[in-house]
């Protein structure tokens, strides 16, 4: 099978509005070998900018390959095939050296801060061993003055009270912001946050996405924020692409983007997220959707990858798999049948927005 | 109006330390009537898995139900009968067959090593008198009834999606036809996509089979479509309880208003999203009076010294939307000032 050829060239990210390229991923593509001569193609031809003090959420449902490509552009990952470039120099991984420059620039935040931190470390520890490793010679009285900037600017005040404590003595929000300080410890460019709020209360998730948003602001960083939560990515994203089995099928600016979807996986993402103004009856009748499957059957190995879900698939669609088309300046989707998913949206072409 | 199914009154549960005890639960009173889904909505911490799993006396030491009552009248039992003073053959009878529980994370509540047939033939086995063939048809109907091929039955879990496993879990629970549903987060783990798929399949088989649900999550926007009454738990007491309606269109307590404010909506004009400050008391040092008071914007000294009964909202229409908070009504504008209270300033960040 051949990689697509996405010409997401075309469409200028809004992104960019908000200061420089950081790091340029161009036609990643990560396959992962399951043996017996199966293959998986976790990701496929995925391009993305990250623009300094901008945020852009990667949206998609577990297994689309959000995690992986941003373990990708972390340097987790050795790619299948494409380039990654950081302020416009190709990235080099194959030297020790290089690897921890990289890191030292691009830092990536996980989902679940109750295995991410190690329990038998102290939080400081876990501060003092980057700011070590990224911020070249210091004094111990400079580390442990960084090390107290860090849990300010994450406000875990007094410092003094949580350099000593351990993991466990934490809450879930307080461990995902020395995951946080951890990662700013490097003083990195590029943040990258796979699903940082998922594993916490509702009630804690807004105000972790404040900070995160704040420390975006201060540090100018270009966040990659990962989630399968759609309507957090409206509020706190510059521009969303949405994912699906490994490839990205819809890009645009966020507010845009989850009002007018284009590509028919959107529209299913944005149906299904709750909707406190539509109380009682939303959740009767939904069903008969063909996108909805107890047993939803998996991406098609050929053809478009949604066209077994897809309301608007036909021949067309399970033969060829369609580019990511621009769709307006902002805009793009990957889908051969815009004209019946999306007309309201191919009724703007300038990408007038709501 | 027919009796409440399940009636909580007055249950209290603490956990016992060697440092003094923890009150989990505090008088806390909760009812649910026939077919109606009641959604208890709190933070992790906030005693709703105790409440519920307390109700069915499924806590073990060093937990202990230290007062109330709840009574179960189903509609196939004779008269109702008091839960909490059972013996132990009823109270076997009485759970599975009459009152299920979705567990939370259905990753770990399957066992790995049965097929998903297996499974659900132990519930039929331990619960149903029943032949071996009859089983068979009853396992096989069950995954019809979630909407899973029958092929499935011979999968183990771990060749089953997130979204599949739970519902057997779900499945399992309906085997014997219980009366009361208890749902714990089911589904927490899962994405939107799934997660949408499977409410609207319990409010499907609800209406259906006509069972109850008590439903149990921490996210209130879940709720606010699912649910016809929502109740409404912090620091092991009820803050406010009323149907959904009520709830999101005129809420009373502080709590539930910052509740609401904390999930960024996909539709509508965006909103100001504010969330709620600071984090949950510690349950073994609760404050005096009312225990959001460090994180509440209307908190004066009278806070300090409420008993945290709940009275109507005087208000409301509906005499069932009860708050603990005597102070602020649906109409109290929010506060000018966020941080007016003194002891606001020093809840700082998750202390």
């Amino acid at each position: 099978m051949s990689t697509p050829q996405p010409r997401s060239d075309e469409v200028r990210s809004v992104a960019a509005e908000r200061g420089p390229l950081a790091i340029e991923a161009i036609l990643l593509s990560k396959d992962f070998r399951l043996g017996r001569g199966q293959v998986l193609h976790a990701v496929r031809g995925v391009s993305v900018g990250l623009y300094r003090g901008a945020a852009t959420a990667l949206v998609g449902e577990s297994g689309s390959g959000k995690t992986t490509a941003a373990r990708l552009l972390a340097g987790q990952e050795r790619l299948t095939s494409g380039s990654i470039r950081l302020d416009g120099n190709p990235v080099d991984l194959s030297s020790r050296r290089a690897f921890r420059q990289h890191k030292s620039k691009v830092q990536l935040v996980f989902q679940d801060p109750f295995s991410s931190l190690n329990p038998v470390h102290t939080v400081r520890h876990h501060l003092e061993r980057p700011v070590k490793l990224h911020q070249g010679r210091k004094t111990s009285a400079e580390i442990a003055g960084e090390t107290a900037a860090l849990l300010e600017q994450v406000r875990l005040t007094p410092p003094g009270k949580f350099l000593p404590k351990f993991p466990h003595e934490l809450s879930g929000g307080q461990r995902q912001r020395i995951s946080f300080a951890r990662a700013l410890a490097a003083r990195p460019e590029v943040l990258l946050a796979d699903e940082p709020v998922s594993m916490l209360d509702v009630s804690i998730r807004l105000e972790m996405l404040g900070l995160l948003d704040d420390l975006r602001n201060r540090f100018q960083l270009a966040l990659l924020y990962i989630t399968h939560d759609i309507a957090s990515a409206r509020y706190f994203a510059d521009e969303i692409l949405v994912m699906y089995a490994g490839r990205i099928v819809e890009r645009g600016p966020a507010e845009e983007l989850t009002q007018h979807p284009a590509h028919p996986y959107t529209q299913l993402l944005v149906a299904s997220a709750p909707d406190p103004d539509n109380l009682g009856n939303a959740l009767r009748g939904g069903a008969n959707d063909s996108r909805r499957r107890p047993e939803s059957p998996g991406p098609a190995a050929a053809g478009c990858p949604f066209s077994p879900r897809c309301p608007f698939a036909d021949d067309h669609c399970r033969a060829e798999d369609p580019a990511l088309r621009r769709v307006s300046d902002v805009r793009a989707a990957a889908c051969w049948h815009l004209d019946a998913a999306a007309p309201d949206v191919l009724a703007q072409p300038q990408g007038g927005g709501t | 109006m027919s009796p409440p199914i399940l009636a909580i009154e007055d249950f209290s549960v603490v956990y016992r330390s060697p440092d003094g005890d923890v009150r989990a639960v505090q008088q806390v009173n909760l009812e649910l009537y026939a077919s109606e889904v009641v959604g208890l909505v709190g933070e992790s911490g906030s005693g709703k898995s105790t409440l519920a799993y307390g109700a069915c006396r499924l806590l073990r030491a060093p937990a202990l139900i230290t007062g109330g009552s709840v009574r179960y009248q189903g509609r196939r039992a004779a008269a109702p009968m008091e839960i909490l003073r059972m013996q132990a053959d009823d109270l076997r009878r009485l759970r599975w067959r009459e009152i299920a529980i979705v567990f939370q994370s259905a990753m770990n509540a399957l066992n790995p090593v049965l097929n998903v047939r297996d499974q659900l033939l132990d519930v039929i086995h331990a619960h149903l008198r029943m032949s071996r063939q009859d089983a068979q048809d009853k396992a096989a109907s069950l995954l019809d009834l979630v909407g899973i091929p029958r092929a499935r039955l011979r999968s183990y879990p771990h060749e089953l999606s997130g979204g599949m496993r739970q519902r057997v879990m779900i499945a399992m629970a309906l085997a014997t036809d219980p009366e009361v549903v208890i749902m714990d987060e089911p589904t927490t783990a899962l994405d939107v996509v799934v997660q949408r798929d499977i409410l609207t399949q319990i409010v499907e088989l609800k209406d259906r089979l006509g069972f109850a649900i008590l439903f149990i999550t921490h996210d209130l926007s879940l709720l606010l479509e699912l649910a016809d009454r929502i109740a409404v738990m912090y620091a092991g007491r009820l803050l406010e309880a009323g149907t959904a309606a009520e709830i999101s269109g005129e809420p009373a307590h502080p709590y539930t208003r910052g509740l609401l404010h904390s999930f960024p909506s996909l539709r509508g004009a965006r909103r100001d999203l504010a969330g709620i400050p600071g984090s949950p008391p510690d349950p073994q040092n609760l404050p005096p009076g009312c225990a959001f008071l460090p994180r509440c914007g209307y908190g004066t000294e009278r806070c300090t010294s409420i008993d945290m009964s709940l009275a109507p909202v005087a208000s409301s229409a509906d005499p069932g939307h009860v708050t603990a908070c005597p102070f602020v009504l649906p109409g109290t504008p929010p506060p000018a000032e966020p941080t007016s209270h003194p002891a606001a300033a020093s809840a700082g960040a998750d202390q």
